[in-house]
């Protein structure tokens, strides 16, 4: 019998379960996947639970609901992954393999940047991307009375680049629904040169900051968090004042990738941009936020890897080469607040356009403007993940590579 | 794109003025790029620009924790070096593309 693990139990590795069951001989093919934890989130949700959008229960669910029949799944910690000798030590317990799939993620690492785990942390300074930190943040928010409310990235890559722009987009809509916008002052403080990660965007997207009167800080490299004065200090000793400070701590992979010798110096595995095995071991291969592929960390991006992956691995135990296939394709609703939302398609070379998705002319989705329907595609969403995208169930009509249909090419990215 | 004469020589840069071809650079082009950015050269910072063209030939992300990692500089000494645009400038300087970051 041979061995098929798969470390990690969250969107990446549940639908590599799901996707390679079916296709794997069960007399030949024996398919375990480890995670220590028995809940899986639907982290897109986190965005949400901190203005009362979602309650507790929409964005958690046993993750054995979605592992398919003749998997094994454990749960247990993972302790270390022996890759020459093909195997990985899990507490009291040791599993070889014959083919290797990783899936362990990233996490925020707020331990990376003096002083933000100072006194002030969970109590003036928050994080939403974690479950725990987005319910404190939930909490800080029904009674806050308002001030200065600084949303903040520590450092480039971060899992779903976008939601930090969306948290105060949305930050701006809930207070004004609760009559204290004017109480309440928004900065965006970003490492990078503009609001968005991607210069078409921001070319396209700048309107939306000053509609919703949000002050941007660029080119902020934060060096710490001063606790006693309230103030983000960067490199270049650049201080910004905070009465509430929302952060995205420095996103890192797994520790069980640094212990291993597996990761780059963030704990991300260095892995083909095309075929996602990984470049050091040629039976290893990665998915998802744990791999160092310069695409978005993202859900909608471990979906279209997946499909990709699932082809790999058959030509893989097959013996033939490689599909050079997965392009970067990424998908992303971006919520700009009052019930209405953007779509971006992109991928590792073509920025996001206009145009309209999936169906050329027709939509109903538009790209990169707001409307009604987007934010309508992203709610219904969260039915998708849990119901089709987890359990490995292609979504009609959105390919697992980038389409150029229905686009169009008309902006040009501001250059300072 | 567009052509600019710098040390004498007729460069390819890019619209933001990143040399198109690093291979077309040397220690003068450096220089005179620097000095448009209110920068003058050291030895200090050409460890850094040597750096920063052997990661690129490698193939390697450039980041500035990465910089700060190298053992030439911290990040804080990466900053007084290029002040304003520790990756920027000092990619720039070193005559390779603008630095990306990833959506």
């Amino acid at each position: 019998m041979k061995k098929l693990l798969i470390l990690g139990a969250g969107t990446a590795g549940t639908m590599m379960a799901n996707h390679l069951r079916p296709k794997l001989y069960l007399n030949e093919w024996d398919i375990t996947i480890v995670d220590q934890y028995k809940t899986h989130y639907y982290q897109p949700g986190f965005l949400f639970l901190p203005f009362d959008t979602y309650t507790e229960n929409q964005v958690k669910k046993n993750g054995k609901k979605f592992m398919p029949k003749g998997v094994n799944y454990i749960q247990k910690k993972i302790e270390q992954i022996f890759p020459e000798e093909n195997k990985v030590e899990l507490e009291g317990e040791t599993l070889h393999y014959d083919v290797l799939i990783i899936a362990t993620g990233s996490k925020i690492a707020p331990e990376e940047t003096t002083g933000l785990l100072g006194p002030l942390w969970k109590k003036d300074i928050f994080d939403f991307y974690t479950f725990e930190g987005a319910l404190a943040l939930r909490n800080k928010l029904r009674d806050w009375q308002g001030g200065k409310l600084v949303v903040h990235i520590t450092e480039m890559p971060i899992k779903c680049p976008v939601a930090p722009l969306e948290f105060s987009f949305l930050a701006d809509s809930y207070f004004r629904k609760k009559g204290m916008r004017d109480k309440v002052d928004i900065t965006y403080v970003t490492p990078l040169s503009g609001a968005f990660t991607k210069p078409t965007c921001t070319t396209a997207l700048n309107y939306l900051l000053k509609e919703k009167d949000i002050k941007i800080e660029i080119d902020f490299a934060i060096e710490s968090v001063d606790n006693d004065k309230k103030v983000i200090v960067d490199y270049a000793e650049r201080e910004i004042p905070f009465d509430l400070l929302v952060t995205i701590p420095t996103n890192m992979g797994d520790e069980v990738i640094g212990k291993s010798g597996l990761g780059d110096d963030l704990n991300f595995i260095p892995t083909d941009h095309n075929t996602l095995q990984s470049k050091d071991h040629e039976n290893i291969f990665v998915i998802g936020d744990a791999t160092n592929v310069p695409a978005s960390k993202a859900g909608s991006v471990a979906h279209f890897q997946a499909e990709t992956l699932t082809d790999n691995i058959l030509l893989y135990i097959g013996g033939y080469p490689l599909k050079k296939e997965f392009d970067g394709h990424a998908n992303c609703f971006i919520e700009t607040g009052n019930n209405k939302a953007l779509l971006i398609d992109f991928n590792y070379v073509t920025e996001p356009v206009h145009g309209n998705f999936p169906f050329a002319k027709i939509g109903p989705l538009k790209l990169l403007k707001e409307s009604v329907f987007n934010h309508w595609g992203k709610l219904a969403f969260r039915w998708i993940y849990w119901n089709m995208l987890l359990k490995g169930i292609a979504i009609p009509f959105v390919s697992r590579n980038m389409s150029f249909k229905g686009k169009v090419f008309d902006i040009k990215p501001d250059t300072k | 794109m567009s052509v600019k004469t710098i040390a004498g020589v007729e460069l390819k840069v890019s619209v933001d003025g990143y040399l198109e071809d690093m291979t077309q650079w040397n220690e003068e082009i450096a220089k005179e790029i620097a000095t448009e950015l209110g920068i003058e050269l050291t030895p200090k910072h050409f460890e850094v620009l040597n750096y920063l063209r052997v990661k690129t030939i490698a193939k390697e992300n450039l980041t500035i924790r990465g910089v700060g990692k190298s053992g030439i500089v911290d990040i804080k000494e990466l900053y007084v070096l290029f002040p304003k645009g520790p990756l920027k400038f000092s990619s720039k300087i070193a005559g390779i593309p603008k630095p990306t970051s990833c959506i």
